[in-house]
């Protein structure tokens, strides 16, 4: 009986044969292959690339599949996996300006130069579920446009930039940019390591948060001013060459809030930028991302109410997901000792209680 | 469980990643850490904790400072709840007979190295051990302050006075203090530190241990550590001196009266039974006593 309680090895290792089979399900049934994830659930892949911090579509499928769907368990998996690879350095700054766009639209121009660019999006689908999808079979195609995109498109902020309408984004090349993986996160937090914070953060929370701001809790009265997704080049400067070479390819989304912002003694009134970026087809991660870096910004821009998505000890602490899941779950672990001595302590306080109690009666 | 059939697991040896998993150069940054933290005793060091194989809160932490100061000479012992057979020490110690290929052992006196979770083995340590503890929260001023930006300050300026106005606050109210783990302890009269989710049954343990204490807080990104010889005081007040729990009744199975007992709830009449929550402890015992008897 003892024995059983304390658990054993042998239980864990039956459990992960079950774990196994369960994954797999019933053998009748095709096993998914990693390009049907990859081709088929594109934005789990997106997703678990964004979160997971790595840009590899096999390994993001493949973790999908060892964690049978389950979306942080993937994330784990593959941030388990990064930590592990050797850092080369840096890559060049990604130039979004000349993204072969498949995506483009805003909220705050009913036309602009480029055009709005729907590209694949649910927006306007009707949420009826489809119920020729249940077959096999189905070969949608959709044509090609007769004329190519413009090589590149002007953005909305860059628009209202000439016109000193909104806060000029601030670039500081003079020191290298931080990376919260590799230094302990400390406050209060550049805008860089904020950035890759919440480019990581999970997906729900920082929407949840995104969202409690546009419901009057730290109100940045945002406008989209832009979304853009599509390919960009990656450059890296290797140190032997000393010039910028093109490693590949890759697909980000790109969202541009612009805010209210009402001025003070020493700034005029402008617009202000929130910024948000993703691995992939990550367009509410992308927005919930820029919403909750602008109102990060409330204490710079003084105008800090308290709200929690304006709290950067807060919301850093726990927007990453695996750390929440982890402490949070870590409670199945076994406590038997501190349960004990929290038993010992409350015998001892009812054991006081009732002597007071009974003296009191006493006295009475 | 016994501790032959834990000695020697199979250890295969994992290939494709470094020795102990984690790369050397995220070793040397650990190990310059910790080198601050045992130059500081009961400084919280930041460091940049990795992404391990296992959860945040199954003890990244402790597996991170093994991970950086484990070499093939060592033996390991890891223990959960004062076990060695639970579940994580089971996994944890498999961890590291795969990677580091160490040999392993359930002996308190044997291990160079042991990794615990909520306890301090019964087993006095001595000179030359390292312990290494899973830190869920290394902050003690944790639930008095939400705020790492503050409660930075606030050991800067070794401003305690909050911690002892709640120690004050339980005794007002329950007439004792009524924290039973993660007790606080001062370190060498500077900082306020706390010891894990050990039983403050444990604290003493940790004043003038002559072993290296090493503690390392995975998810939370921060090592500190204790030298051997270090003055470690729980805290308390002249007239609530700390005291540590105690039991009416002594191990079912060993008969110590001597260690910190786990109650087993034998069935559903209220019928219980007091074991030591240290195996190897109540093993050692019994072996002891077995080897009286076959000698009488």
């Amino acid at each position: 009986m003892y024995v059983a309680v304390k658990g054993g090895e042998r239980a864990i290792e039956n459990a992960h044969k079950l774990l196994a089979e369960a994954r797999r399900g019933d053998p009748e049934v095709p096993e998914l292959s990693l390009p049907q994830i990859e081709q088929q659930l594109s934005l789990a892949v997106d997703r678990v690339m964004t979160e997971g911090s790595l840009h590899d579509r096999e390994l993001a499928a493949l973790a999908l599949k060892q964690a049978r769907g389950d979306m942080i368990e993937a994330i784990f998996l593959v941030r388990a996996y990064r930590t592990t690879l050797p850092r080369f350095g840096a890559s060049e700054p990604l130039d979004t300006d000349n993204m072969a766009i498949r995506r483009r639209v805003s909220a705050t121009y009913k036309d602009l130069p480029g055009g709005q660019i729907l590209g694949p999006t649910f927006d306007y689908t009707h949420r009826l579920l489809d119920f020729a999808l249940a077959e096999d079979g189905v070969h949608p195609e959709a044509r090609v446009a007769d004329d190519p995109l413009p090589q590149s498109m002007p953005r909305v902020t860059g628009l209202l930039d000439a016109e000193g309408l909104i806060e000029s984004s601030e670039v500081d090349d003079s020191r290298p940019v931080a990376d919260v993986t590799r230094e302990a996160e400390s406050f209060p937090a550049d805008r860089d390591a904020r950035l890759q914070a919440l480019a990581r953060g999970d997906e729900g929370f920082l929407l949840a948060m995104g969202y409690s701001t546009q419901r009057g809790f730290g109100n940045t009265h945002p406008f989209a001013g832009e979304i853009r997704m599509g390919e960009v080049a990656v450059e890296f400067i290797p140190e032997e060459l000393g010039f910028a070479i093109e490693i590949g390819e890759i697909t980000v989304t790109e969202c541009e809030m612009l805010n209210q912002f009402k001025g003070s003694d020493t700034h005029a009134p402008k617009f202000t930028r929130g910024y948000g970026l993703a691995f992939g087809q990550c367009e509410r991660k992308a927005m919930s991302m820029a919403l909750v870096d602008r109102a990060l910004r409330a204490r710079e821009l003084g105008e800090a109410s308290g709200a929690p998505a304006q709290d950067e000890e807060f919301v850093l602490y726990h927007s990453d997901n695996v750390q929440a899941t982890g402490f949070s779950e870590h409670l199945k672990l076994p406590h038997y000792v501190d349960f004990q001595s929290e038993l010992s302590i409350l015998r001892n306080l009812r054991r006081d209680h009732d002597t007071k109690a009974a003296r009191k009666e006493a006295a009475e | 469980m016994n501790a032959e059939s834990l000695e020697g697991e199979d250890r295969p040896g994992h290939t494709g990643y470094n020795y102990a998993y984690l790369d050397e150069q995220t070793k040397r940054m650990l190990r310059r850490a910790l080198l601050k933290a045992v130059a500081i005793p009961g400084y919280q060091v930041p460091f940049a904790s990795r992404e391990m194989p296992m959860p945040y809160g199954w003890g990244t932490g402790g597996v991170q400072v093994t991970a950086s100061i484990i070499g093939p000479s060592d033996v390991l012992k890891v223990i959960d709840q004062g076990a060695d057979d639970t579940t994580n020490a089971v996994s944890i110690r498999k961890f590291f007979a795969n990677t580091a290929q160490v040999t392993t052992t359930t002996s308190s006196e044997r291990a160079t190295i042991i990794q615990t979770r909520h306890r301090v083995p019964e087993t006095a340590l001595s000179d030359g051990q390292i312990l290494v503890y899973q830190v869920p929260i290394p902050e003690p001023l944790r639930w008095l302050e939400a705020r790492e930006s503050e409660t930075r300050k606030m050991h800067a300026l070794r401003e305690y006075g909050v911690m002892h106005v709640s120690l004050y606050e339980d005794i007002a109210h329950h007439g004792r203090i009524a924290k039973s783990y993660d007790y606080p302890v001062l370190v060498e009269d500077a900082y306020i530190m706390r010891p894990s989710p050990i039983p403050k049954f444990d604290n003493p343990k940790l004043d003038n241990c002559p072993a290296l204490q090493l503690f390392g807080a995975g998810r939370e990104r921060r090592v500190y550590a204790l030298p051997p010889y270090t003055r470690v005081v729980s805290l308390d007040f002249e007239d609530h001196p700390f005291d540590v729990e105690t039991w009416e009744e002594s191990c079912a199975i060993c008969g110590a009266q001597d260690s910190f007992l786990d109650e087993v709830v034998t069935d559903d009449k209220g019928g219980r039974m007091h074991v030591c929550s240290d195996t190897e402890y109540c093993n050692k015992r019994l072996a002891a006593q077995g080897r009286q008897e076959a000698t009488a």
